[in-house]
């Protein structure tokens, strides 16, 4: 059971399987999709799609941090990071997929 | 925003497609990154962000109240990384491909 990377091109294949429009906007669709989260995200809006998960900005604030190769102290700026929180349906999705054929740990 | 401001801003973007249409659309995507995440499979959308599924192993944890040990089961989380172009735009650094003026 070998992993595999979807990409832009599998989704897009997907919505053209479905939906029945030309492969070009299908492909355009599923950009605009992830063009609007990310500017609603920009704007600092969190977005949440139901059964799948929220996406949401959290601001961090300066701290010190240091550079682990020469121990020197650099100040890391503040600044606004994405945080991701699955929901239930989709963590339940996962699990139940997962926990029967389970080869291997590997993290 | 939530799913359904998603569609209907899409819908006000493609006032040639039927918003059923446009509802099916965003309901494939989703359901594709959540398909292939049940696979184990991994989702990479470049400039966006990468979907993945980390797995924990069994452990013993403990009844934060009693001291109790509890087995606890192995499990599989969703993780999401951002990539680096929205992580920049976050931070108001435009990536030249979208970069329009510096005002």
């Amino acid at each position: 059971m070998t992993e595999q990377t979807i990409t832009r091109a599998h989704l897009s294949e997907a919505v053209y399987q479905e939906v029945g429009l030309s492969r070009n906007e299908s492909a355009a669709l599923v950009e605009s999709v992830l063009d609007e989260i990310a500017d609603a995200l920009t704007r600092g809006e969190m977005v949440k799609i139901s059964s799948f998960g929220t996406f949401s900005v959290r601001q961090k604030g300066q701290r010190v941090g240091r550079n682990p190769k020469t121990g020197q102290e650099v100040p890391i700026l503040p600044r606004r990071v994405l945080v991701f929180r699955a929901s239930h349906v989709l963590k339940g999705h996962i699990n139940n997929a997962l926990a029967a054929p389970s080869s291997g740990t590997s993290d | 925003m939530t799913k359904s401001e998603l569609i209907l801003r899409l819908a006000e973007l493609n006032p040639h497609l039927f918003q059923r249409d446009v509802e099916r659309i965003v309901s494939t995507i989703f359901d594709e990154v959540a398909k292939a995440l049940a696979r184990g499979d991994r989702v990479e959308l470049r400039g966006f962000g990468a979907f993945s599924v980390k797995r924990r192993a069994q452990r013993t944890g403990r009844n934060p109240r009693t001291g109790e040990a509890v087995d606890v089961a192995a499990k599989a989380i969703p993780y999401f990384k951002t990539g680096k172009q929205l992580r920049d735009r976050l931070n108001g650094e435009e990536t030249p491909e979208t970069a329009d003026d510096k005002a």
